[in-house]
């Protein structure tokens, strides 16, 4: 930071350079974790969408129980269970696995990423299923084989109309993840928890970091507009 | 004469109303589990030498009290938002704190300890020995403040909201250490077999005493009167002696 506007800050009863260097460490987690869990979150949920249309119950049926299970729970409880509940099996902190799920961290993203995944799935499915029939009957009558038809027809037409939903889920799952503060990160809600607790003022600590989330929040409507305009030009009226 | 008489009934009703001021019961807040100093029995009572205390000064001061439980983290706040009138749960009288309530004389104070488990070896003097280990407190604590001043560079310092959630990461080796109050240690952990006091207790701040709002002045004259008996008359030992077998009287 530099010294003149750490200077200015230092002034300020609150905000001084620390709290604001603490609000900052708090961005940074929430986006890392946010970003992660949505990336690996996304790249679950198409195969799993796909299983999820096949005719096959034996198929079809684990990922229907996994997206009712997680989305049928509240995402905090799932992240109780994940945290507190992996650190009670006995002998896990002789294993590898303790390097990871002693930090908390991993544990959120963990719940954070199966619970996107759950949703992004079931989001997916319902653009997959929605594909006109002409559009696959066609394909057919070229002779696409399964594989090209998904590769070519139903899955960018699909994720075209799956667009608009999903922008839902990111911004979801940015306000979700301020429950990561419960299991101890120092997230955007963590940080300023700490600073509420320790100056007692609530209405300051937690209306800045509204106003970072809100401009986060902006940020991505900005974005998927920007998408949208693009990926589903071919819907707009012409003389628009 | 009718605009005497609405003034005259304005009046009455006004007086009324302070007289209502007057008797209204005083709220205290407190934060339960804290023990032994606020907790429930197993049939629902509220107990404890902070709630026996506050009996007892109620009963000095011959008013009546009525008890509100409060989370830690929005307690200052809802005393300012007018929910309960008195604090009387463990709150160690700090510079940030003064600012916003005001306190009474203290009525007890607690050193804060390290706690850990058996086999933890490890000198909490000596920095280097200290050097990113992972310190559990409770979020907003003179312990956290402690931490987080003294320490903060040194160790990694995670904060909770409640105590279970710390036990149940120390129990599980995602923390080192436990920095937290005497007596709540003694209760989450001594209790058990596996856990220890590493190091020595540090006596931390100035005391325990009881918040008000800034206005209420008179009021807390009268609690500090009221204090003043109970420490002379034997009632303050009496109760300290039941659930503590050592001192901390101030």
């Amino acid at each position: 930071m530099p010294e003149f506007l750490a200077d200015l800050l230092n002034q300020n009863a609150i905000f001084t350079a620390t709290t604001v260097g603490h609000y900052w460490d708090g961005l940074v987690t929430t986006v890392q974790l946010v970003f992660l869990s949505l990336v690996i979150g996304l790249l679950l949920a198409v195969p799993l969408a796909i299983l999820r249309t096949v005719k096959n119950p034996f198929v079809s049926g684990p990922v229907w129980l996994y997206t009712y299970i997680f989305r049928g729970t509240p995402l905090l409880i799932q992240l109780y269970i994940i945290y507190y509940g992996i650190g009670q099996i006995d002998g896990i902190q002789d294993t590898f696995w303790w390097d990871i799920f002693r930090e908390p961290f991993y544990p959120a993203l963990l719940a954070f990423t199966l619970n996107t995944a759950a949703y992004t799935t079931e989001i997916i499915r319902g653009a997959l299923v929605a594909t006109p029939h002409g559009e696959i009957e066609a394909a057919q009558a070229y002779g696409m084989s399964w594989l090209l038809r998904m590769r070519r027809i139903i899955l960018p037409s699909a994720f075209r109309r799956a667009l608009q939903a999903y922008s839902n889920e990111v911004i979801f799952m940015l306000h979700a993840s301020a429950i990561a503060s419960v299991v101890t990160i120092v997230d955007l809600t963590g940080a300023a928890r700490d600073i509420y607790s320790r100056f007692y003022a609530p209405f300051v600590a937690f209306i800045a970091v509204a106003v970072i989330y809100m401009a986060l929040t902006f940020l991505i409507v900005y974005c998927f507009r920007r998408l949208e305009r693009r990926m589903l030009r071919h819907l707009k009226p012409l003389n628009q | 004469m009718k605009k005497l008489l609405i003034a005259a009934g304005c009046i009455l009703a006004m007086m009324a109303g302070m007289a209502q001021a007057q008797d209204r019961p005083l709220r205290i807040a407190f934060d339960v589990p804290y023990e032994p100093f606020e907790y429930k029995t197993p049939d629902g009572e509220l107990t404890g030498f902070e709630v026996e205390l506050a009996r007892a000064m109620c009963e000095e001061m011959g008013r009546e009290c009525e008890f509100v439980i409060q989370a830690w983290d929005g307690i200052i706040p809802g005393l300012l938002a007018r929910k309960y009138d008195l604090i009387m749960s463990s709150m160690s009288i700090t510079e940030d704190r003064a600012k916003r309530v005001l306190f009474s004389e203290p009525y007890y104070i607690t050193p804060g300890a390290w706690f850990g488990k058996m086999k933890t070896k490890v000198d909490v003097t000596d920095m280097s020995a200290m050097e990113g280990k992972v310190v559990g407190v409770q979020r907003g604590t003179t312990m956290d403040n402690y931490v987080t001043e003294n320490m903060s560079d040194v160790v990694d310092i995670k904060r909770y909201t409640t105590a279970d959630d710390m036990v149940l990461d120390l129990e599980s080796d995602r923390l080192d250490l436990t920095f937290v109050d005497y007596p709540v240690g003694e209760e989450y952990f001594l209790s058990e077999d596996n856990y220890k006091v590493v190091g020595e207790p540090v006596k931390l701040g100035k005391g325990v005493a009881v918040a008000m709002r800034k206005r209420d002045t008179e009021l807390a004259e009268k609690i500090n009167a009221a204090l003043k008996t109970l420490k002379n008359d034997g009632t303050y030992d009496t109760i300290m002696d039941k659930y503590f077998d050592y001192n901390i009287k101030m």
